[in-house]
């Protein structure tokens, strides 16, 4: 139930290492935003000092408009939810949702009521008498997210929980903070993962945090369709966005483009301005937006040296232009049979078509978009 | 021939008897009694292997029957038998006879002030080190200077304890630090070990002074176990850092204090050499062992002697059991 507020956030150790600089970023009352980024961009960092568990090294974090930077944790309004649960071992599941309230001066009465309602809600009634190492990495994680829940704080803060579940664990789990979220809409809550699909499916906002600093925020769709670098949209989507070297032949509200390497020529809806005619640019294309093309209009062509078939799509990959170049991958729907070894041609409709001159897109070209000097995966 | 030589000598005998004795019998194992070959190799093969261990294990076990298991029955037989009379078998006279002797109550009742207080204070001062040395930079000087006693024999450390404690005449500078610091403060110097009562805490300190260095090494590294999570969880539900120590912190290294407390006790109920070189029982700060000794090789009296070393491993196994036991609880 509260607003943050980030500004040009720093993060030095020893005043030599910048680990993330320049952090501006505004939190309203009731978001889920997601911070996703490669390994070592700092987002647990980030975290970490929002938490009050790091200190913050420059700039301002402000909660409900309080300057909080010197404020300890506990007095933050914040609730933390660990990677590795982080339950105190010796204590039964109870007494772990119970502690910070206990610390709090709150009476019996009160905290059994609360440790009640939130054991209720997690459906761990039964097991509140456990100790931790009795229940399975499912239970642990619920009960590490009472413990928030009980504490009643003004921003929950998750770091990583689903990473030590396993693969059907993290899918049902990733639901229940859906609902969670659902059940109490005024949370405010940050949540830092590697996992796109995470990103994608819980937040109301996506930050892309990327060498040291925030690459792009946006709702996760907007960020599927209007990446504002080739490092966002390599980012973003499975498998990653095909780059294709391209030139610009025409310009106006829409581009079109010659594709030196596959061959072809394709349409953006991204518009373009008449200087922009001759330039070298990248043209972005989903795997998933590839569609099949004739002889006369394909943007790609070339051959099929795997394929993978899923049975709900076919995975195309085709022979590199020049070593170290990462295959252009195609995806297509349905059962493709003996495309292997043959010559393809594709294309993609004109709004799945992006454009990106210097790594930025000719969208966001005139927003002063940080491009982080890093490779996505 | 020179000690020294004769000492060399010993040792490479000793070593290359070891060696070859684990040789010798390996290739007798596979060679001649169950050789790998013919029509039963896979059978004499697994044999092999069954006994191998046994005959591995066979100085150790035998070693461990001669000086440790033997000794133990020939001492409960000392201790119902009178040596003068010809062995002859007098019950528990001797435990009567020993009971009589205010001595050993004297004994039992210093004993029991050490097991209270040593075993407790070690392990405290331990964990105050092991937490206080865990993040300062010159924490490591710091416990190699706490641990540094332990290096120490008991021997030596009650000399150095003695001269602490020395007394002279009033007349004389004192030498002895502890009176040297009373009597610069205005105070008169005190012949420290001869305070009964409380010369039995003045020779704990000594034991104290040598175990927290144990403690806390084996303290420190449990510390250093305890997953940081749990502490940063702690730091964020509001607890200060008493109670991160206390509620989080002691009750997760639990099992830890509980074997180095065990192993404390063990050693204090088997104190011997800082009371005997420092008062030698006297001025009622006789312990168990001690009378044990004076018993057996001064008083020549093997009876009440070997009673005494009874009554002494009829105290200790109780306490080893378990200690035994939380280390293998520990270990899994």
């Amino acid at each position: 139930m509260a607003n943050l507020k980030l500004t040009d956030v720093e993060k030095t150790y020893g005043g030599t290492v910048t680990v993330l600089s320049d952090i501006n970023l505004e939190i309203e009352t009731g978001e889920l935003i997601v911070f996703v980024g490669p390994s070592g961009c700092g987002k647990s960092t980030l975290l970490r000092m929002v938490a009050g568990l790091e200190k913050i090294t420059g700039g301002t974090l402000e909660i409900d408009g309080v300057r909080v930077n010197d404020v300890p944790p506990s007095e933050r309004g914040i609730a933390m939810v660990f990677q590795s649960y982080a339950l105190y071992p010796h204590m039964t599941v109870y007494d772990n949702m119970a502690f910070a309230l206990k610390i709090a001066g709150a009476s019996r009465a009160e905290i059994d009521e609360k440790v009640r309602a939130a054991a209720e809600k997690l459906q761990l009634t039964n097991f509140l008498d456990r100790l931790p190492k009795a229940l399975s990495g499912g239970q642990r994680q619920r009960v590490a997210i009472g413990r928030s829940i009980v504490r009643d704080p003004k921003v929950y803060l998750f770091d990583e929980p689903l990473s030590n579940l396993d693969a059907a664990l993290r899918v049902a789990t990733r639901i229940e903070i859906a609902q969670l979220k659902e059940q109490m809409p005024d949370s405010t809550m940050i949540y830092v993962t590697h996992d796109q699909v995470e990103a994608m499916t819980l937040a109301s906002r996506i930050v892309v945090l990327a060498g040291g600093g925030i690459a792009q925020v946006g709702s996760p769709l907007e960020l599927y369709e209007r990446p504002n670098s080739t490092f966002v949209a390599q980012f973003i989507g499975s498998p990653a966005m095909n780059l294709l070297a391209g030139r610009i032949v025409g310009t106006g509200k829409v581009t079109t483009l010659e594709l030196p390497e596959g061959g072809g020529t394709i349409t953006s809806h991204y518009p373009s301005k008449p200087e922009d005619k001759g330039a070298e640019v990248k043209v972005g294309i989903r795997p998933e937006d590839m569609v099949e093309a004739g002889d006369d209009r394909f943007a790609y062509r070339g051959e099929v040296e795997i394929t993978e078939a899923l049975g709900e799509v076919t995975l195309l990959y085709f022979r590199k232009s020049a070593p170290g170049h990462d295959p252009v991958i195609g995806k297509l729907p349905g059962i493709h049979k003996g495309l292997r070894g043959q010559e393809v041609k594709l294309t993609a409709a004109p709004e799945k078509v992006h454009v990106f001159r210097d790594g930025v897109s000719l969208l966001h070209r005139d927003a002063g978009v940080f491009v982080p000097g890093v490779q996505p995966h | 021939m020179h000690p020294a030589f004769q000492g060399l000598i010993t040792i490479a005998l000793g070593v290359g008897g070891c060696v070859a004795y684990f040789y010798f019998a390996n290739q007798a194992l596979d060679r001649v009694l169950f050789p790998a070959r013919g029509p039963n190799a896979g059978r004499n093969i697994n044999r092999a292997n069954m006994i191998r261990p046994w005959v591995f294990l066979f100085p150790a076990l035998f070693v461990l029957c001669l000086y440790l298991a033997y000794p133990v029955v020939e001492t409960l037989r000392l201790s119902l038998t009178d040596r003068d009379a010809g062995d002859a078998f007098v019950g528990l006279a001797n435990y009567q006879q020993m009971a009589s002797e205010p001595k050993f109550w004297e004994a039992i009742r210093n004993n029991i002030l050490w097991l209270i207080v040593v075993p407790a204070a070690s392990t405290a001062l331990g964990l105050l080190a092991a937490q206080l040395t865990d993040r300062i930079a010159w924490g490591n000087i710091a416990k190699s200077l706490i641990f540094m006693p332990m290096a120490i024999s008991f021997v030596g450390a009650a000399v150095i304890w003695r001269l602490i404690y020395d007394v002279r005449p009033d007349e004389a500078d004192q030498i002895g630090l502890l009176n040297a610091i009373v009597t610069a403060l205005g105070g008169d110097a005190q012949a420290w070990l001869t305070i009964p009562f409380w010369n039995n805490f003045f020779l704990m300190i000594v034991l104290i002074w040598i175990q927290t260095g144990f403690a806390m090494v084996i303290l420190s590294a449990a510390l250093r176990g305890i997953p940081e999570e749990t502490i940063e969880a702690a730091i964020v539900d509001g607890a200060g850092p008493l109670r991160i120590f206390f509620s989080i912190k002691v009750p997760q290294i639990y099992p830890t204090i509980i074997v180095v407390w065990t192993t404390i006790t063990l050693l204090v109920l088997k104190i011997f050499d800082i009371v005997f070189a420092m008062t030698n029982g006297q001025w009622e700060t006789q312990v168990l062992a001690n009378y044990m000794y004076d018993k057996l090789f001064r008083a020549n009296d093997w009876g009440v002697g070997s009673a005494a070393a009874m009554v002494i491993m009829v105290l200790v196994t109780p306490i080893l059991i378990w200690n035994v036991r939380q280390v293998r609880r520990e270990m899994r």
